[in-house]
């Protein structure tokens, strides 16, 4: 099964960090206030950083090899 | 595995501690002064969202009645309400209203104008709020700024229980003032910095 990733939408994060709140990885952080950055190392596309977003600007999807 | 709650993760309880104080006293009111201080300062000088991310009261309690209490649709918020065009805006909107309050402020300092006792929920409606006004010290203008500053905070947070109810709980942040403009001047203070 390929392996689903979480990818933030840049231009429309509005960096609140409620995904940090949520990630039971702690792969997210919002390094320079700007957006919400994800450690693809760490995300296991759980999808909850998902739900939570209050600007729905991240999805899951299959990362390319 | 959740994480282990840490201290910052009560301030709701301020939050809502502030909200209740002002039905007693409105003098109360001026601590809000601390939520507009510190995430600027924060943004100015540590470069991050930090308050956002970390302690801002207000969203945790839309968490907490939205999440847990499940008191929300739970709905993806319009994409008007995300677009930079509103977001900015109502950053400008604000910020007018703010200034008119700080006006009137100095018009009852001056003297010209007469305490109004007050609260104006969102920018309109005046609810008299006679009640937590016990006198003050100090000159009237102290009290017509609690009034004004409570009417700001009274009016963003049924804003925000509004869209935290309409949309996911913690709606409030996509076009929270503060937010923007924080998330402006971490633009401006790390532009010339590299993202990592």
């Amino acid at each position: 099964m390929a392996k689903r990733k979480a990818i933030v939408n840049v231009r429309d994060c509005v960096a609140c960090g409620c995904c940090i709140k949520v990630c039971p990885r702690d792969a997210i952080t919002v390094p320079q206030g700007i957006h919400a950055k994800i450690d693809e190392e760490l995300c296991i596309g759980c999808g909850k950083c998902a739900k939570e977003c209050p600007a729905s600007v991240i999805t899951l999807e299959v990362l390319k090899q | 595995m959740r994480q282990k709650k840490k201290w910052y993760d009560f301030l709701w309880i301020f939050s809502l501690t502030y909200l209740i104080l002002g039905f007693f006293n409105i003098l109360f009111a001026w601590l809000g002064l601390l939520c507009f201080f510190i995430p600027l300062i924060i943004a100015i000088v540590g470069r991050n969202k930090a308050y956002c991310n970390k302690y801002c009261g207000r969203s945790q309690l839309f968490s907490l009645v939205g999440g847990r209490f499940e008191l929300s649709r739970k709905k993806d918020v319009p994409k008007w309400m995300k677009s930079k065009y509103f977001r900015y805006g109502f950053l400008i909107f604000f910020f007018a209203m703010f200034f008119l309050m700080l006006w009137n402020t100095y018009l009852v300092f001056a003297g010209v104008k007469n305490l109004g006792m007050a609260v104006t929920l969102l920018w309109t409606f005046k609810l008299p709020w006679h009640w937590a006004y016990h006198g003050t010290l100090f000159s009237d203008g102290v009290a017509q700024f609690a009034f004004g500053f409570y009417s700001v905070m009274l009016t963003s947070t049924v804003l925000g229980f509004i869209t935290m109810i309409l949309f996911k709980p913690r709606s409030w942040c996509v076009y929270c003032p503060m937010g923007t403009m924080t998330q402006l001047i971490c633009k401006a203070r790390n532009a010339a910095r590299p993202q990592n």
